[in-house]
């Protein structure tokens, strides 16, 4: 058995395998079918101050080798997550990147400031959700309000801070730049790529919100490019995420420069995914004699 | 164990009207403990998210379900195509059943379409004291009927063009029944305008209702919050899941002009 453990800004990973956020709630839901220490991490799902009731239905649509959703973050705020699912999530032996959201830079800070006196082990900040009209990836699509986001977040909190960058920009590297001068400990991508379906029948966008964030499958090979740009960008580690949903697709992102990556879209078609990834890396670290999965973080030999 | 995940061999296939595929599949696990009401979430081909299918029917004794589902897309095509010896990936049982009570005398279920399946779980439990009321488009759309009649419930079937049955939509004879008999419970399945109709006059005849709903979904256990369904709870406005707060809900809650 191969050492899977990575550690990311002194935060130490028993497997570099996190499922994201978004897609897994706080966890109890995924607790039916296995333990949760097995993980290397969990990424929550978005919180904001105050609770959010998100967008009408329909928030979710299939797509080729992917699917699209427009949940809008809805979360029953901040102080629900660190009085009600925190501690809980704590005690599972497994490391906690609560991911959070705002609407302004101020509710941002907010949010990071309350969550900076928990124990929790990490704060993902998202500034790239394409569901909410104010705030999210207006935030992550310039490098001037992307800097001043985190910038402002950092100045509250010495938790590790890991930058959620949006996919939907020009550079991506040019914006993780920006937020690793701000003080990001740790940069994440890629979010979902803005999408959108017709149902032809009615002529209507088959989700209520229009557009919504295309993730799955289709996008692996623009987060394996994306996080190669980033990685060669930046000093800061990068966690990697979009499509993946095997053990080689972990190794391939790995090799791109993640130092650990999150899993979406395929929980929704095998709950078991995070765990078989993490069974797989090992299989193809023994098969090719490689003692730690640290060893394949950012080897690609590019022509 | 709420639900599980697994692989399950179908031993029974049968195309019980146009595009409308009946399954019976052995899952003791699942039958166990499923409750009528709840659903099942399949996965298929390589499509990124599974398809929820409501239990039609379940025998705890030979640890089987059956499911009934119509041809919609691509998806559900691809299930139909599964045979006899294939084995099929589901995650269930899912959700909240329908709240049943042995107190109950007489219950009406309603079930319109595909939205029939469900009721036959509930005319199972309540056999004698059930009157189902099924409607369809047309005579070739009628399924179930049999499977009704054996449970002991009365049928009335309804039919859009008048093709058999009475001539109209399942909300007259329930009006009639609502305004004759003293009725315990209605539970109700199908599209959207009909369940609000029929949450509507329970509501004023003051008569327990409970409507199963579906929507769009994706992890189907309440952790994504894809399935939102606006619904009131406790004089508050609020966005449940139809995976886990439902797919049944009690009609008064949920806010029909979502």
């Amino acid at each position: 058995m191969a050492d899977l453990s990575v550690k990311i800004c002194g935060v130490d990973f028993k497997n570099p395998v996190i499922p994201a956020s978004g897609v897994f709630g706080y966890g109890h839901e995924y607790e039916e079918f296995y333990s949760l220490e097995k993980l290397g991490g969990i990424a929550t799902k978005g919180t904001t101050l105050n609770r959010r009731t998100g967008n009408p239905s329909p928030r979710i649509a299939e797509t080729p080798s992917g699917m699209l959703n427009s949940v809008g973050l809805q979360n029953p705020g901040i102080d629900h997550f660190i009085n009600n699912e925190l501690p809980y999530l704590l005690t599972k032996n497994t490391v906690i990147l609560a991911n959070i959201a705002g609407s302004t830079v101020e509710e941002c800070v907010a949010v990071a400031e309350k969550l900076d006196s928990t124990e929790v082990h990490m704060i993902e900040l998202n500034i790239s959700c394409p569901n909410v009209k104010q705030g999210g990836a207006a935030f992550g699509t310039s490098c001037e309000t992307a800097g001043e986001v985190t910038r402002q977040v950092r100045k509250v909190t010495k938790k590790p801070l890991v930058v959620k960058l949006s996919p939907n920009v020009t550079s991506i590297a040019e914006i993780a730049k920006a937020v690793e001068e701000a003080g990001a400990d740790a940069v994440s991508l890629i979010n979902t790529l803005l999408g959108m379906r017709i149902d032809v029948n009615t002529g209507r966008p088959v989700l209520r919100n229009n557009v919504g964030g295309l993730s799955g499958r289709a996008v692996f090979p623009i987060a394996v490019r994306m996080v190669w740009q980033v990685a060669n960008a930046v000093k800061i580690p990068v966690i990697g995420m979009g499509g993946v949903a095997s053990g080689r697709d972990a190794v391939e992102l790995m090799m791109a420069g993640a130092s650990a990556v999150q899993v979406g879209a395929s929980v929704f078609t095998d709950p078991y995914a995070p765990v078989k990834i993490i069974d797989e890396i090992d299989d193809f670290l023994n098969a090719k004699k490689i003692s730690s999965v640290r060893e394949i973080i950012g080897t690609v030999k590019p022509w | 164990m709420k639900y599980t995940q697994g692989k399950y061999l179908i031993i029974e296939k049968k195309a019980i009207a146009r595009e409308i595929y009946s399954f019976l599949i052995e899952c003791p696990d699942v039958a166990e403990i499923a409750r009528a009401g709840q659903f099942v979430h399949i996965r298929t081909g390589n499509f990124t998210l599974r398809r929820p299918v409501s239990i039609c029917g379940t025998d705890k004794t030979k640890g089987t379900i059956r499911i009934v589902f119509e041809v919609r897309g691509e998806g559900t095509a691809e299930i139909s195509r599964l045979n006899v010896g294939s084995l099929i990936d589901m995650l269930a049982p899912l959700g909240n059943g329908f709240t049943t009570n042995k107190n109950f005398n007489k219950v009406v279920l309603v079930g319109g379409g595909i939205g029939t399946p469900p009721m036959l779980s509930l005319a199972e439990i309540y056999g004698k004291k059930a009157v189902v009321i099924s409607g369809f488009r047309s005579a070739d759309a009628v399924i179930l009927q049999e499977d009704f009649r054996k449970t002991g419930a009365e049928t009335i079937l309804c039919t859009d063009d008048g093709s058999l049955g009475v001539h109209g939509f399942v909300t007259q004879p329930l009006g009639e029944i609502l305004g004759n008999d003293t009725i315990d419970a209605v539970y109700a399945c199908g599209p959207l305008p009909m369940l609000k109709n029929i949450s509507e006059m329970c509501k004023k005849n003051n008569v327990f209702c409970e409507v199963s709903l579906e929507e769009r979904m994706a992890c189907g256990i309440g952790a994504c919050l894809g399935c939102a369904c606006r619904t009131v709870r406790n004089d508050e406005e609020y966005f449940a899941h139809v995976c886990k707060d439902g797919p049944v809900f009690n009609g008064k809650e949920v806010i029909w002009n979502g």
